[in-house]
């Protein structure tokens, strides 16, 4: 029997919120010490990878957009792309332009609704944006007006924002003809000024003061922001082909999540994302964009997680520029597609996701019909990491009431803008055939 | 007082409820007349029911999510389920043709960690449903028509004949007959605005089965096309692939290949 009682507390957010999908955390605490932490991901998991077995990898884009509502444009990114390393077609270099700007708006609507949406409220003492609009509604309309533009980046090479139909493997199902990105290229220049407001106002907000020992890693390219092509790096020195990712990164089950957790082989977790992104490509964001990350008065490259909200609103500034980059240097492909033969192979890809680094990894028997697949979402990856941050907030909660607690810690996931509905789908089913 | 409005979320992408944050220009317009009390997307506060509307995303695939839409039923006065997953079973219900044996031999890392159902199944098979919205995603102006009618105590009604008769108006080149594509539209639900052919592709069934639908004859469509039995029943059991006169269909040409 111990001498005294033991002073025993748990903190407890059953249904994390603001978040996109379902998940709780668990922490417990004894006599001030951590016991046991635990962020449980329930969402249930559909197994995108066992039913993408036998399915023809033609129809691949429009299903692995499915796992997300947020971010499919990137889930068909990596999918035509592994496809096209797999069945080795070169993409035309206007295509490739076209793919930057689809990502661009998919960026930024993704990444306005979370500043605006999910993490702004927790800075504001709000409990929505819509109780945020009633105190910050020009932010809001602001932020929704942001926002918009994204959607519609997307809808012009997709028909729609959510699961949009125009990507396919070799490039589009159709190429818009210059004229008609005249209108949107003025829709995006007009939220210029919005945009750079938005970094204002987020650099602004009470950002805790912490810095970690933290390893990023996303894509790295010779001479662009990556967003579709690169070579992983990361700042503890990892430079690889996206076709080594099993030799450097591996993903291992936890009882209480649904989600598989990952890890740098030999080292621990990792941070992908838009801070990932600036930190390890800050030279590649232009000198209007740097200039203007460097007005915020943050450090870049910095290890401070709740940066990360400030790092969105750079990318959203960056995706502005680039869109509008691409739009004046466009000259529709000769064709909208490359035509290709299916044959049996392997082809992985990554592509930078809103939320960060999505691998892709495929196989195909010789009539493009897909043997085996697999999908590591960033949120997944990231939860480890998310797990460690919150570990590094124990000592700060323990004298915390319940509710400043929960606040707390709710922040320090929304720094990784987690998309659980994501992160759960790649539960790998291997069928024992013997 | 203000209608109480609920979004429950079972298993889904979240991108219907998502075209609720993405009516930009609505949005603040909508919560001066809806309040939000259950979204947890949305809002960090969640209260209790009763709802006088409940907006279900997802299917059911887990033994408590199957106990959750029963109290969600009880505790909310008109349901709509959103899109194919809630409507349908959605994507993840290509899970209901694996073999129930073949998926006891499953291996994975730690299986006795998964609680999950062998099907997934829409709300409509385990509760009362008082409307159905169909899409893979739900359009943003029908979600819109839906919550008007509501507010003004009327049932919704939406159009529910083919994308064909769309397509038509929108003035597509047909890809079934100018280029023998195999399309979907003869027999789905207007709603997106016949999207795929106007991107020069064929339609493959986000909204779901068109009221005016002729199945028998589709089939027969399908068969006369250059593609392979198949890729036929791979077309039909797709984002809506378990609703029946497609499940139906895509099964007899499963059963006329072997």
């Amino acid at each position: 029997m111990p001498s005294r009682r033991a002073k025993s507390r748990t903190i407890q957010v059953n249904y994390l919120t603001r978040a996109e999908g379902e998940a709780a955390l668990r922490i417990h605490l004894r006599d001030g010490r951590l016991i046991d932490l635990r962020l449980e991901i329930f969402e249930p998991p559909r197994f995108f990878e066992s039913f993408l077995r036998g399915r023809d990898s033609r129809e691949a884009p429009d299903l692995t957009a499915r796992i997300c509502g947020i971010c499919p444009v990137a889930y068909q990114m990596s999918t035509v792309h592994a496809f096209e390393r797999l069945y080795d077609i070169s993409i035309d270099p206007a295509v490739r332009e076209l793919r930057r700007l689809y990502l661009c708006g998919e960026w930024i609507e993704s990444h306005a609704l979370h500043i605006h949406m999910l993490a702004a409220p927790d800075f504001l003492g709000c409990d929505s944006i819509i109780t945020l609009a009633d105190k910050h509604r020009e932010a809001v309309e602001r932020g929704l007006r942001i926002k918009k533009v994204g959607n519609a980046i997307v809808a012009a090479l997709g028909g729609r924002s959510v699961h949009p139909v125009g990507a396919c493997i070799g490039g589009f199902t159709r190429a818009p003809r210059r004229d008609q990105l005249a209108d949107l290229r003025e829709r995006i220049l007009r939220v210029r000024d919005d945009a750079l407001e938005c970094v204002r106002w987020v650099s602004h907000f009470d950002l805790p003061a912490v810095s970690r020992d933290i390893e990023f890693v996303a894509l790295r390219h010779p001479d662009e922001y990556p967003m579709n092509d690169g070579r992983i790096a990361s700042t503890k020195g990892i430079d690889a082909s996206p076709d080594d990712f099993d030799d450097f990164f591996e993903e291992h089950q936890v009882p209480y999540s649904n989600a598989l957790h990952c890890k740098v082989k030999g080292r621990g977790p990792y941070f992908l994302g838009p801070l990932a992104r600036v930190n390890l490509n800050f030279d590649r964001m232009g000198p209007d964009v740097t200039a203007v990350a460097r007005g915020t008065g943050i450090p870049w490259p910095n290890a401070n997680p709740y940066t990360s909200i400030v790092a969105r609103a750079l990318e959203v500034l960056y995706a502005i520029d680039e869109a509008v980059r691409v739009i004046d240097a466009y000259q529709p492909p000769p064709a909208p597609a490359a035509s290709f033969e299916v044959r049996a192979g392997v082809g992985r890809a990554i592509t930078e996701a809103p939320r960060g680094s999505l691998y892709h990894a495929f196989e195909t028997d010789e009539r493009g019909l897909i043997h085996s697949a697999r999908i590591v979402p960033p949120t997944s990856q990231n939860q480890a990491r998310i797990e460690a941050d919150l570990r590094e907030l124990v000592p700060d909660i323990i004298q915390r009431s319940q509710v400043e607690a929960t606040h707390l810690c709710e922040m320090a996931i929304r720094n990784y803008d987690p998309c659980i509905s994501c992160s759960t789908h790649f539960l790998q089913l291997e069928i024992d055939r013997h | 007082m203000k209608p109480r409005v609920a979004v429950f979320k079972f298993a889904s992408c979240d991108g219907c409820q998502l075209q609720f944050l993405n009516a930009e220009d609505e949005l603040l317009t909508l919560a001066r007349q809806i309040d939000f009390v259950y979204f947890p997307e949305a809002r960090s506060r969640a209260l209790e029911g009763p709802y006088d509307i409940a907006f279900v995303e997802g299917s059911i695939t887990t033994p408590d999510d199957a106990r959750r839409i029963v109290n969600v039923r009880e505790a909310s006065r008109y349901l709509v389920t959103i899109g194919a997953c809630a409507t349908a079973g959605g994507i993840q219900a290509l899970r209901n043709w694996a073999d129930v044996e073949q998926y006891r031999r499953v291996v994975y890392p730690s299986p006795e960690f998964i609680s999950t159902l062998s099907t997934s199944t829409p709300i409509s098979e385990h509760v009362r449903v008082d409307f159905e919205l169909w899409g893979c995603p739900i359009d943003k102006q029908q979600l819109l028509a839906v919550v008007r009618s509501l507010l003004s105590k009327a049932q919704p009604v939406l159009p529910a004949h083919s994308v064909c008769m769309e397509c038509k108006r929108r003035g597509n080149v047909c890809v079934v007959v100018a280029r023998g594509e195999p399309c979907l539209g003869p027999v789905t639900r207007t709603g997106c605005g016949a999207l795929c052919p106007a991107f020069n592709r064929g339609c493959y069934g986000c909204f779901g089965p068109a009221d005016d639908q002729n199945m028998e004859s589709f089939a027969r469509l399908l068969a006369s096309q250059r593609i392979t039995d198949d890729d036929a029943m791979r077309r039909l059991r797709g984002i809506n692939g378990y609703v029946r006169p497609w499940r139906e269909t895509g099964d007899a040409i499963a059963a006329g290949k072997k």
